[in-house]
């Protein structure tokens, strides 16, 4: 009896906090959803649209470049996602594996980075991306470029290498020096085909920031053409000023592929095995 | 094991990450520095030296201390929430029930759509004639600017960066959980202590590492909210919503004040790093290893 009782208010409570989750969205929805017909004020709310349309998400979809701002993050996430994935994994082997003159300094000041919020320091990467002409006002190419380059590397990925790297047997390279390779064939083909989850993991997560990113892009853009999903979304308060209808079909329409992307990928997620890699 | 790999192999490893680290990291970390000791405010191409006028100036504004307070009352309102909240949720998904993927899938939802599109979201559910009122009109109250009354907006923002930061948490929690012992939990069963006394007792003991852990990466995150603000409130109204890095961005790109704006980075530089430095040397030795 009293077991029941207990998993009675333990679902819920789980039941309560995940419509409490959920909720914004659905009701986003809700009003996507809802014709010029229909009072997306009127009170009391009403969930289920009377009204039941698509075409808000005909109309935003017409006349906002969704699918643009789309490609465009998908080019500076696939970009930063690759980035990250070499040069953590290129500078995580030395620290784990090799004896050298200036490791301590090198560790301890890569470990010093994880300790400057990006957010007290954007000014002068700004002006140094200028400096470097990585802007898009140059032209397009420059502009990705600019938009990926301050997260192409973070001490994050470096220390999550390095732990895995750190865990593969020293027998591993023996062996392969044995049969003579060269160290760069030691890291290429014996060594990172055995870190091949920890690089999973840190391509979704890097993925997962790179996507949601929104200070950075919203400080270096200057074309609309360049806009990247968080950036283009939040121009549609201004595009439609009091248009929600429109505000709400951009905004669903944008969080789609993340979701997707999530739902595919839940096991890295809420396995509990990840703590904590999430989050910039 | 002989050494296999040549003098200069290391370096080379080291230098694509190293360089961007340089670029990207350490020199404008010096150049923030430098930039909060000039002066823009005649030119933003020919900056003066300005020795220490640029904080004279940020401690004397009465803004300067409006958002410290601002970013102060964000870290006491979110920061207990998020570490209590997700560990209640955490231990009541620590036990064998049904449908339990689903649940860490919704209340981790949050945690992945963007910070754009979440506050979007709520600023519709804040609307003056939005549902939210709704609810409050109809318990009897009058209806609340939740994003245009100077007393409210600060916390109609807390609020979304808790909904947003809730699932994250919970999960970091569920990674500590799964390691306590269950046997401890048997004596509590066999005395017939409850809920409480039980998780006051073994649970929270054992996970306080992690307790202290979420404690302090919340409060860092707290102190780098910018998103919910810019796309929210715009730090408004009457500056009420204005916290340190908003504040940083509008000093920044707004009134092309660099000088200014890099004091205020400077705070910001400090306060963080204590925070990190706390948080790297006390809870996170296993992951850097130290």
């Amino acid at each position: 009896m009293k077991k029941l009782l207990s998993k009675i208010t333990t679902h819920t409570i789980l039941i309560i906090v995940s419509v409490l989750s959920i909720f914004p969205f659905i009701w986003l929805i809700s009003t996507s959803l809802k014709g010029g017909g229909e009072n997306i004020f009127a009170y009391p709310p009403v969930m289920i649209p009377q009204d039941f349309t698509f075409e808000n998400y005909v109309g935003v979809w017409h006349r906002v470049n969704l699918l643009g701002y789309f490609i465009n993050s998908m080019i500076v996430a696939a970009g930063t996602v690759i980035l990250n994935l070499i040069l953590s994994s290129l500078a995580a082997y030395p620290l784990a594996r090799m004896e050298f003159r200036g490791k301590k300094i090198a560790f301890f000041a890569i470990l010093a980075t994880i300790m400057i919020p990006f957010q007290a320091i954007m000014l002068p990467v700004y002006l140094i991306t200028i400096k470097l002409h990585l802007i898009d006002s140059v032209n397009d190419i420059a502009g990705y470029i600019g938009l990926i380059m301050p997260f192409a590397v973070s001490a994050f990925g470096i220390f999550l290498m390095r732990q895995a790297f750190l865990g593969i047997p020293r027998e591993m390279e023996e062996a392969a020096i044995v049969d003579g390779c060269n160290v760069f064939q030691i890291f290429w083909r014996v060594l990172l085909p055995m870190v091949k989850p920890s690089l999973a993991v840190l391509a979704i997560f890097t993925f997962i920031g790179s996507w949601g990113e929104f200070l950075w892009p919203s400080i270096v853009l200057t074309k609309e053409s360049l806009y990247t999903l968080p950036v283009g979304v939040n121009n549609l308060q201004g595009m439609f000023s009091s248009n929600w209808r429109y505000i709400a079909a951009g905004s669903i329409i944008s969080i789609i592929p993340i979701i997707i992307f999530f739902l595919s990928m839940q096991r890295y997620f809420i396995s509990g095995e990840n703590e904590g890699a999430v989050k910039g | 094991m002989f050494k296999y790999y040549g003098k200069f192999a290391p370096y080379l490893f080291l230098l694509p990450a190293g360089l961007l680290l340089i670029v990207f990291f350490f020199i404008p970390f010096f150049q923030t520095v430098v930039l909060s000791f000039q002066d823009y405010t005649n030119s933003i191409y020919a900056p003066e030296f300005a020795g220490l006028q640029n904080y004279i100036e940020l401690f004397k504004n009465p803004i300067f201390y409006k958002v410290m307070l601002n970013t102060l009352i964000y870290l006491v309102v979110a920061v207990p929430v998020l570490a209590i909240v997700p560990l209640f949720l955490a231990i009541l998904l620590n036990q064998k029930i049904r449908g339990i993927t689903l649940y860490k899938i919704l209340i981790y939802l949050p945690v992945i759509v963007s910070i754009v599109v979440a506050a979007i979201a709520f600023k519709w559910l804040y609307a003056d004639q939005g549902i939210l009122n709704y609810i409050v009109t109809s318990l009897g109250f009058d209806s609340i600017g939740w994003l245009t009354d100077p007393k409210w907006a600060l916390y109609s923002v807390i609020i979304v960066t808790i909904w947003k930061g809730i699932g994250y948490y919970m999960m970091i929690y569920l990674a500590a959980l799964m390691s306590v012992p269950k046997e401890l939990y048997e004596a509590c069963d066999v005395d017939g202590a409850n809920f409480l006394t039980k998780h006051l007792t073994v649970t929270v003991p054992q996970i306080m590492p992690t307790i202290a852990l979420v404690v302090t990466i919340s409060s860092i995150s707290a102190m780098k909210v910018f998103a919910e603000i810019y796309v929210m409130t715009k730090g408004g109204p009457l500056d009420s919503s204005k916290t340190i890095v908003y504040y940083i961005y509008e000093r920044a790109f707004e009134n092309l004040d660099l000088g200014y704006a890099s004091a205020m980075a400077v705070v910001l530089l400090g306060i963080v790093m204590v925070f990190s430095l706390i948080n790297i040397l006390c809870f996170e030795r296993k992951k850097y290893q130290l």
